[in-house]
Formats: structure tokens, C-alpha cells, sequence
């Protein structure tokens, strides 16, 4: 966790969970912080690697949800995932 | 456990992420050599069948729920890894695993492959929906990528005739010699570092094998509105409307015609046998009872025809993103939108669907709160007396007045399952923090006609088994509680009034009055209690009995003469809540696993039902239409 938080801190990142539709760019690091999610930091994190949420991987938000922006539908290299803004806080971007 | 190479002694199992088209390539394997059944002790269904390679030898094999690890965190994904592990002990251990793959999709089927390959069965990766690839410009090199996973790779197309042909020939080859023994399992439950590896070398391997073109368009341009904020939404609700309006309207001429038969057979036998009981049972009981069960069959498949439409075309993930918001403000999570629209059809089916939500507090609200969705079951009930009580009008020209009440009884549904559902969230467990939604959304595809009619026969025949032993068997019942014992010689009134079933209505009639429910109504729903639909022909039974059995025919007018509209109003409500189905009750303790929170649904379920509908009774009363 210590080599992502300095990758974090070394590069201008953003969470896609603040990202607006229409961003595109590539996943820098994972960084799960232990705070509201409804799971524990480490299963979303396997989770989200399931999901294909890997380093290098491309992303693409294509949609949002009509109420404040949420879910958001991500485009990651061939597949679509449908996700919530709190999980993709999880998701460091560039 | 030996294996030997005789008739039947090589099991294969389907193993493959959500999507991966794996049902269909069962369906095309197996054809109608499957057998639907549940794991024992869980709900988890199980798909088994028989495969005949050219040669002629047989391959059981075995249809495990999708996954897109052996890590489980669901009922579901927990069979999937204790069948292939060969942990299930009611399970013979498989000798080959199957992992089936959406050829447009392979990047998180490959980081399967890479896990599956540590169990150290031998495996086969099947590329599925090759043909769908091929066009779309997705270039794989299959010998390449073979190599680079070490192992066997074949293409098929589940869906067409013929796309199987490589891969039952590859069968043929695999079952040719005497089965390996397996290497032994070196699997493990994989860390985030150990995912992270398989899915950068399985990222490596796609790269080096497979040329992917830019995304498919047409899914794009289609998602563009469908998942519109504002049009998306809307669409959405235009697609449930029209849905609920089929229900009512394309159903009726084939219900027509399945009345007018049971109608003819009823006078044939009428006509055939000597007044008297034995009459009075095939008529009464047996036919008019069945038949007005089963004239609800062309709703119910109209119904599971745009549930099964909507979910062969990619659109149920949609509607599940849609929603999301929605629900969840009502404590649901996305998820649950599927199990509960499947609830409109069955509460049974939606229920055993929960299994997708890995989270328990999750599960459980929408467990609880599937059987306020209107099922199927209800249809026979609310068009039974909405056609007796609500005037076939027309309004703005367009929309049937009927319709609108139906819609509205379905909104009330929805409402009231919204609600519950918020006061478990916010009242019981506002602790908890939401788990999180987390859905791939498929490329659309177009629904296949075999797979949607096969879809459709499993269902009529469920329907139809239920209406031929449960709701049979309570129809005898009722007869004979409305037949026996036999009014005295020179009674005055009609013989019900003396039978046994006059005599438990009129016990519970006290209780049942003060929501304007008549003694009728209350021998009505006990038989009700098995199966909502049964208290239609329950009532046919209890009116026909009494008043002749022309009456049998026509429900609807007997009622529309008997009941003020308040009660019928007051039945309706009634019917939004009350618990009126032993197999959901029995579905909802083997799910949960517990007597408690069966207990919990009746308890509430029976109590909003009293209340809706002393208020619906005393609130028509008051406006006039006692």
C-alpha cells in the first residue's frame, strides 16, 4: 500500500469518483482508503481487480446517473462496468 | 474416487465469467437432455445434462453460475468453487473444466483461465460467440493464444447450428483415451497482489494474441439514450408501461378461448353424467376450478415473455444502473432491481435471484419486500374483479380505464415495497454502510427465438404442474368443504350455506367484517392461503355452489351483483399485501434459513393487508359507495 500512496502523491492523480462523463485517461494506482465503502478496504480492492481495475488499463466514463451524477458507467478497455462515485474514489486516474 | 472410461463416467463443467454466454452453449449442447434442479440443502440451481460426442460417447455436464473468480462471496459463486474444487459431496467430482469465454470480452475470462488453471484439472477454454467477434473485427490468434495460457482453445457459436461441431469433436478427442488423473489443486484463495499479476500477464497474453478494434458502435449509440439520464429513464418507465398494457390487452383472445374450452367441457360433462355429486365434482370442482386457473396462462407468459426479451437483449444491467439512485434512496441496492421485476412474475424465481446480492442485510430487505411486488398470481384475482366492478372505458382515446386501475394496484406494489424497505434500512439497520454496486453491462444482443421459447415452455410447464397438483388438490378441498355435509332434506336455502365451509366462514367472519369482507370471501381465502390464484376459483366454487352452476361461468357477474364496490375495492387492497402463498413462505425460510424472518413477512404482510383494507372499506363507505 506504502509504494501506491507515494506513485499517489508523486503524480498530479484524480479519483474517478470525481471525474465528469467524458473523461478518458488511465488508472495510475488503487488506492483503497477504510472509509464509507460497505465492504473492507482489501475485498474492494480484489473486487475492483476482478472487475479488470487495474493499473495501466485505460477508463472512460460514458454515463452518468440522473441523480447527482451517480452510478457512473466506465468503459475499461472492451468492457463496460457500472459502478457508484464511492468505489471509483478508490480508482487514482491520470 | 476411480474414473474409468465407460458410458457416463466423464463429467464436464461450464465454468465462466457473468455473460460469457454460457447458459446458451449448455442449451446447445444438452438440447432437452437437461434437468433444472437445486443443489441440495441450498437454493443454488443446478443445470445438468448429457452430451453425445460424434463418436457416440456420453459427457455429463454440468452448468455452474457465472463467476469471475473462484474467491466466492456469493451462494452462487461458493457452488461454483466447491464443485470444481470437488468439495461438494453430492456432486461427482468433474474431469474436465469448461471455461467459457465471450470472445469479445476475453480480457477478465483469461485472468479466469490463469486461476482455473491452478486446480489442476485438465481444462478446455471455449471462445464463445466467435461468430459475433469475427464481425465486430476482433482478430484472435487461437494457436498463439493456446500456447501462451497453455491450453486447448476452440472457438464455437453456441447459438447458431453447427457452431459446435470443433468443439464436440474436441470432446471427442478429450474422452478418446483413459481420463488423466488430476495433477492435485494448488489453488488458493488469490490476494489483491496475486489478482493484480494474473491480470497483468493475462493483459500480456491479450495483447500479444488478440486484435481488438475500437468498441462496438452500435452498443454505444444505443447506450447514448438508453442510458440517457433523462430519456433513459423515461424509456424505461414507457417499457414497464407497455408491458403491464400487453398483459391486459394481447393476452385476451387466447384467454377467451381457453375459457370458451373449459366452458364446453364443463357442459359436456354436465350433459354426459346424471345429476348428482359425481356432477358436482368434475364440474364444479375439477373443471370449472382448473380451468379458471389456467385461463390466466397467456398473461403470465406475455408477462416472462418481455422479462425474458429485456434480459436476452443486455437491457436488465441497464435497468439496474438506472435505477440505482432510485433504490437506493429507498435502502435497495441496484441489484435488487432485477430479482424484484422478476417478482412480478413469481416471487419464488425473484427471491432464489437475491443471490446475486452478496451482501446479507441486502439480500434479506429484498427478500422481504419481493412478495409486494405483483406476481402473476394476482392477475386471475385483480382482473376477476376488475372487470366486474371497473367500466371498460376508454380514456383520452388511448389508454383502457381497466388498465390504468391494474397499473396503479402495480404502483401501489412498487410503493409499498419501496417503503418497507426504507423503514428496514433507516429504522433497523442505519448502521450498516450500503455495500457497494458493481455491474459489467453486456454488449446488446439480439434476443435468440430458441432460447426465449425454451425460457417460455419452462415456464407454462411450471405454471401448468402448479395449477395440476397444488391448486388441484386445494380445489378438491374446497369442493368438498363446500359440498359437505349435505343440507337436510327440505332445507330452503342453497346446500353451501350448510356445509363446512359456511362454518369456518362464518368464524372468521367476525374478524374479516369490519374490512367488508362477506362470509364468502372469508371461505375463499383459506384455500387462498396456498396460492393466491386458487381464491378465484375458489369463489367460482362457493358462488357456483350456491347459486347454480351456470354461475361457474361467470364469476365476474355474480360478484359485480353480490358485492358493493367497497368491498370489492376493499379485496383489491387487501391483495396488494396479504401473504397469500405457502410456496413464497416456504422459498423465504430456505432462503434466510430461518423460521424467523418467514414469520416476520407473514406477520407484516398480513398486517398492512388489514390495514389497507379497512381503510380502502370505510374510505369507499364514507365516499358513497357502500
Amino acid at each position: 500500500m506504502s509504494r501506491d500512496s507515494q506513485i499517489a502523491a508523486s503524480k498530479p492523480c484524480l479519483p474517478l469518483g470525481r471525474a465528469l462523463a467524458g473523461f478518458r485517461g488511465r488508472i495510475e494506482a488503487i488506492l483503497v482508503g477504510n472509509d464509507k465503502s460497505g465492504l473492507p478496504p482489501d475485498e474492494l480492492e480484489r473486487r475492483l481487480i476482478e472487475l479488470g481495475f487495474v493499473e495501466g488499463a485505460s477508463v472512460e466514463i460514458l454515463h452518468e446517473g440522473a441523480f447527482g451524477r451517480d452510478p457512473i458507467a466506465v468503459r475499461i478497455d472492451q468492457a463496460t462496468v457500472a459502478l457508484r462515485r464511492r468505489e471509483a474514489m478508490a480508482i487514482l486516474v491520470t | 474416487m476411480s474414473i474409468t472410461t465407460g458410458l457416463g463416467a466423464w463429467h464436464f463443467a461450464l465454468v465462466g465469467t457473468p455473460n460469457s454466454g454460457k447458459t446458451a452453449l449448455f442449451n446447445a449442447l444438452t438440447g432437452n437432455r437437461q434437468k433444472v434442479a437445486n443443489y441440495p440443502g441450498v437454493t443454488v440451481e443446478r443445470k445438468a445434462g448429457v452430451v453425445h460426442t460424434p463418436s457416440g460417447r456420453c459427457v455429463k455436464i454440468i452448468d455452474l453460475p457465472g463467476t469471475y473468480s473462484l474467491r466466492a462471496r456469493s451462494p452462487d459463486e461458493e457452488i461454483t468453487r466447491d464443485v470444481v474444487l470437488g468439495r461438494l459431496k453430492s456432486e461427482t467430482e468433474p474431469n474436465l473444466l469448461v471455461c467459457v469465454a465471450d470472445a469479445t470480452n476475453l480480457r477478465l475470462a483469461l485472468r479466469l483461465v490463469l486461476e482455473l488453471k491452478r486446480v489442476g484439472k485438465p481444462l478446455l477454454l471455449v471462445l464463445n460467440m466467435f461468430d459475433i467477434a469475427r464481425r465486430r473485427g476482433v482478430e484472435i490468434d487461437v494457436a498463439r493464444l493456446s500456447a501462451e495460457l497453455g491450453v486447448p482453445v476452440v472457438p464455437s457459436v453456441a447459438v447458431r447450428r453447427g457452431g459446435t461441431v470443433e468443439l464436440l469433436k474436441r470432446f471427442d478427442d478429450l474422452t478418446g483415451g483413459s481420463a488423466t488423473g488430476c495433477a492435485g489443486s494448488s489453488w488458493a484463495s488469490p490476494s489483491s497482489a496475486d489478482l493484480r499479476a494474473a491480470q497483468r500477464q493475462a493483459d500480456a497474453i491479450m495483447r500479444a494474441t488478440v486484435h481488438v478494434p475500437a468498441p462496438d458502435t452500435l452498443t454505444a449509440r444505443l447506450d447514448a439514450v438508453l442510458l440517457h439520464p433523462v430519456a433513459g429513464l423515461a424509456i424505461l418507465f414507457v417499457i414497464l408501461f407497455v408491458m403491464f398494457q400487453a398483459v391486459f390487452t394481447w393476452a385476451q383472445p387466447a384467454m377467451n378461448l381457453i375459457s370458451t374450452g373449459f366452458a364446453a367441457l364443463g357442459a359436456l360433462v354436465h350433459n354426459a353424467l346424471p345429476p348428482g355429486l359425481l356432477q358436482s365434482f368434475i364440474e364444479n370442482g375439477v373443471i370449472s376450478g382448473v380451468g379458471s386457473v389456467v385461463v390466466f396462462l397467456p398473461q403470465i407468459l406475455t408477462l416472462f415473455l418481455f422479462i425474458l426479451l429485456l434480459e436476452d437483449l443486455g437491457y436488465m444491467a441497464r435497468a439496474a444502473f438506472l435505477m440505482d439512485r432510485i433504490m437506493g434512496g429507498a435502502g435497495l441496492h441496484g441489484r435488487a432491481f432485477i430479482p424484484l421485476l422478476s417478482s412480478f412474475a413469481c416471487a419464488i424465481p425473484g427471491i432464489m435471484a437475491t443471490r446475486v446480492i452478496d451482501n446479507k442485510r441486502d439480500r434479506l430487505t429484498t427478500i422481504l419486500v419481493a412478495p409486494l411486488m405483483t406476481c402473476s398470481a394476482r392477475i386471475p384475482v385483480y382482473t376477476l374483479i376488475i372487470s366486474a366492478f371497473v367500466p371498460a372505458k376508454q380514456l383520452w382515446g388511448w389508454a383502457s380505464l381497466q388498465g390504468l386501475v391494474m397499473f396503479a394496484l402495480y404502483a401501489a406494489g412498487i410503493v409499498s415495497a419501496l417503503g418497507v424497505s426504507f423503514v428496514a434500512k433507516y429504522l433497523f439497520w442505519r448502521e450498516d454502510p450500503s455495500p457497494p454496486f458493481m455491474l459489467e453491462m453486456p454488449d446488446y444482443k439480439l434476443p435468440r427465438v430458441k432460447s426465449v421459447a425454451l425460457g417460455l415452455v419452462t415456464r407454462a410447464q411450471m405454471f401448468l404442474k402448479r395449477a395440476g397438483t397444488t391448486i388441484f388438490s386445494m380445489m378438491v378441498v374446497v369442493w368438498f368443504l363446500a359440498s359437505f355435509p349435505r343440507p337436510p332434506t327440505g332445507a330452503a336455502g342453497p346446500a353451501i350455506d350448510y356445509s363446512l365451509a359456511a362454518m369456518i366462514g362464518r368464524v372468521l367472519h367476525p374478524v374479516l367484517a369490519p374490512i367488508g369482507f362477506n362470509w364468502q370471501i372469508s371461505v375463499a381465502l383459506i384455500p387462498g392461503m396456498a396460492a393466491r390464484e386458487v381464491a378465484v376459483a375458489a369463489l367460482g366454487t362457493v358462488y357456483s355452489i350456491s347459486g347454480g352452476s351456470e354461475a361457474a361461468q361467470q364469476i365476474g357477474h355474480v360478484l359485480a351483483g353480490q358485492w358493493s364496490m367497497a368491498t370489492a375495492l376493499a379485496f383489491l387492497a387487501w391483495y396488494i399485501f396479504a401473504p397469500q402463498c405457502a410456496s413464497t413462505l416456504a422459498v423465504i425460510r430456505r432462503e434466510t434459513g430461518s423460521w424467523k424472518w418467514m414469520a416476520v413477512t407473514f406477520g407484516y404482510m398480513l398486517t398492512l393487508a388489514y390495514i389497507a383494507a379497512f381503510a380502502t372499506y370505510h374510505i369507499a363507505v364514507a365516499l358513497g359507495a357502500g
